[in-house]
């Protein structure tokens, strides 16, 4: 019997994704054995010195990394350039929402809070005898203080921010579709159940949390069974394999492009693309705006970067076989996103069918298998994740007595109460329209000339189209913030604690950075390609 | 038996789990057929491996049950807290989210 040689890995180019993941079981641990009042500081702590010391490794080891990338792990992870430039977006784009997720001075106890309900029973033990219902003081939970101290925060969504990050880091390296469907479902389980972690406006939350669940599963096992067929058809599951499988063979073709479709649809499921989208209105609607703006902005990251990976190294040489029907599937969402965007009433919705366009836009650059392609599509991800994230943190802002104030009609004349709040979110509106000086502009140009270089532009004229009518809704808030009249019962904008400024600023920041001077990042997105 | 045959029979539990899912209204019900589906796809992995004569899909049955069995633990614990809030686990009675 052969000794098992276990594969060699190469610890410095994974060092950012153990830290994460490893952070996280530490996490789980604190969340178990800490007293209540203790947890929110050192999850906080812990969650954002696992980010800051992951960023800080990723950036040492990206000074001096081959430029071809390595592969490790026994071949199930790619470390190469857009790993390394989409790690660094993940775990930016995970800092600011981590931000936006620990913060409790816009609403009491943050958007996370514990049960009122245990409270209320809590505080109200010691002075009778019985609790309020009947409860054995001495059985009573009283970790969650009384109802006259501030409320407590739900701490258990920190592991979850952090299991899903590192699945999203996981998902985006992954250089077989085994380790793409583990990495998957780490990213989407977390998820799921951060949707329905709201206990203000519950039935919405978990109205949310449901539908993202079903339909999340539904679309995983779609993947699943593509990895199945390709499996079956290429005898391994490897990226590279499923490329040299393909090239000058007699196989069933069949079972390739059956795979490839069955596949690529649990991927545009996740980017909430085109026919695809469905959940997406819901779940960001019903969704805690803070796990939204996680939501919206990383696993858009992740599904993109992963999307094209498997696009470029194992589906490269095919594709002129698939690319017609990607074409109609990136049109669909265009239309649908830009078209849908308009009739909606609500803000958060508004800014899904946004994100349905921008996924759309945002194909075009995956499916031009160049060097500009994959650079225009790396860069496009991150100014969106930033643009995304400020925009839910001003939308957190908006309140009235009952909650958030999203209906459209709410923000009527709000520059006058707040000049500031109005103009950061034209300006960050302005740049999800594409408008020039904003990161959006940039990336729009950098993904629509990388497909007209690759013999795209039908595509890229509908791109345009769909842009033009998008701007249409973006500039509808923006004149009714401006230029209408103030309801009397109109809702107030609160004062943003320290954690929600700060990732609003880094948001805003970033967005007019890369928008004026965007040539290192772009430098940086188009350091290399993928490797196989 | 041909092997083939394997395939047609997963296939064919893959589709009777995807209509599942779209024709049933107990959220239980529709995520039994979404284990259906995994367990199809579990069939055919196997099936494969042995057409290929390789032994990855056995190992790649094994993941998939691990994850299914995590997945049931989420979805299991979502669903008890929309019971619990609405009595109700029908996926029609929640449709406070639309438009």
């Amino acid at each position: 019997m052969t000794p098992l040689t276990p594969p060699p890995i190469d610890y410095a180019a994974v060092a950012p994704l153990l830290i994460v993941l490893g952070a996280a079981c530490v996490s789980v641990l604190v969340e178990a054995f800490l007293p209540r009042h203790q947890r929110w500081p050192a999850q906080v702590a812990l969650s954002v010195v696992a980010i800051v010391v992951a960023g800080v490794t990723l950036g040492v080891y990206a000074g001096d990394a081959p430029a071809q990338g390595v592969i490790t792990l026994g071949s199930t992870m790619a470390v190469d350039m857009p790993t390394l430039f989409l790690w660094g977006t993940l775990l930016v784009l995970g800092f600011g929402s981590l931000l936006l997720i620990a913060d409790r001075s816009v609403e009491p106890g943050g958007a996370f809070v514990a049960s009122a309900l245990e409270r209320a029973s809590a505080g109200a033990a010691p002075g009778s005898t019985t609790g309020p219902s009947g409860v054995d003081p001495e059985h009573v939970d009283r970790s969650y203080g009384a109802p006259g101290d501030a409320p407590t925060m739900q701490t258990e969504v920190f592991p979850f921010t952090l299991f899903a990050l590192g699945g999203m880091m996981a998902f985006v390296a992954a250089n077989d579709l085994l380790t793409m469907f583990v990495a998957l479902e780490v990213l989407s389980l977390p998820l799921y159940l951060m949707c329905g972690l709201a206990r203000r406006r519950r039935l919405l939350s978990q109205e949310a949390a449901v539908k993202y669940f079903l339909l999340g599963a539904f679309a995983s096992a779609f993947f699943l069974y593509g990895v199945a067929l390709l499996y079956g058809y290429a005898g391994s599951v490897r990226l590279s394999a499923i490329a040299e499988a393909a090239v000058g063979t007699d196989r069933s073709d069949a079972l390739l492009f059956g795979g490839l479709a069955l596949l690529i649809v649990g991927l545009l499921f996740k980017g909430s693309v085109g026919p695809f989208h469905t959940w997406t209105p819901d779940v960001y609607q019903g969704a805690p705006t803070p796990a939204t703006a996680f939501m919206a902005a990383c696993t858009k990251v992740a599904a993109f970067g992963a999307i094209a990976r498997v696009l470029y190294v194992a589906f490269g040489s095919t594709r002129w076989e698939w690319r017609g029907v990607l074409w109609a599937v990136a049109i669909a969402s265009m239309v649908i996103g830009a078209v849908l965007g308009l009739t909606q009433t609500d803000l958060k919705r508004m800014i899904a069918y946004s994100s349905i366009a921008h996924a759309g836009f945002l194909l075009l650059g995956t499916m031009a298998i160049t060097q500009a392609g994959t650079s225009g599509t790396l860069f496009y991800l991150l100014a969106y994740g930033f643009t995304t994230i400020a925009v839910f943190g001003i939308i957190s802002l908006v309140r009235t007595a009952d909650g958030e104030a999203t209906h459209l009609s709410q923000w009527a004349g709000l520059a006058k109460r707040s000049p500031l709040l109005a103009g950061v979110m034209t300006f960050l509106l302005l740049a999800l329209a594409g408008i020039p000086l904003t990161s959006g502009f940039t990336a729009k140009f950098a993904v629509f000339s990388a497909a007209l270089s690759d013999g795209m532009a039908p595509l890229v004229v509908v791109a345009l189209v769909a842009s033009a009518i998008a701007a249409f809704f973006y500039l509808r808030v923006v004149v009714l913030m401006y230029f209408s009249e103030t309801p009397a019962d109109g809702p107030t904008v609160s004062v943003p604690g320290a954690f929600t400024t700060v990732a609003i600023t880094l948001g805003v920041v970033v967005t007019l950075l890369l928008g004026v001077a965007p040539t290192l990042v772009l430098d940086w997105a188009g350091a290399g390609g993928f490797t196989g | 038996m041909s092997p083939t045959n394997y395939l047609l029979l997963s296939g064919l539990l893959f589709t009777i789990g995807a209509v599942g899912v779209l024709v049933r209204r107990n959220a239980i019900v529709v995520f039994m057929c979404i284990e259906l589906m995994l367990n199809a796809v579990n069939l055919s992995l196997v099936t494969f491996a042995r057409i290929n004569g390789t032994l990855d899909g056995q190992v790649m049955a094994f993941f998939v049950m691990v994850v299914a069995a995590a997945e049931v633990v989420v979805g299991l614990a979502i669903i008890m807290s929309i019971f619990r809030t609405r009595r109700s686990s029908s996926v029609d009675d929640a449709n406070l989210l639309k438009y």
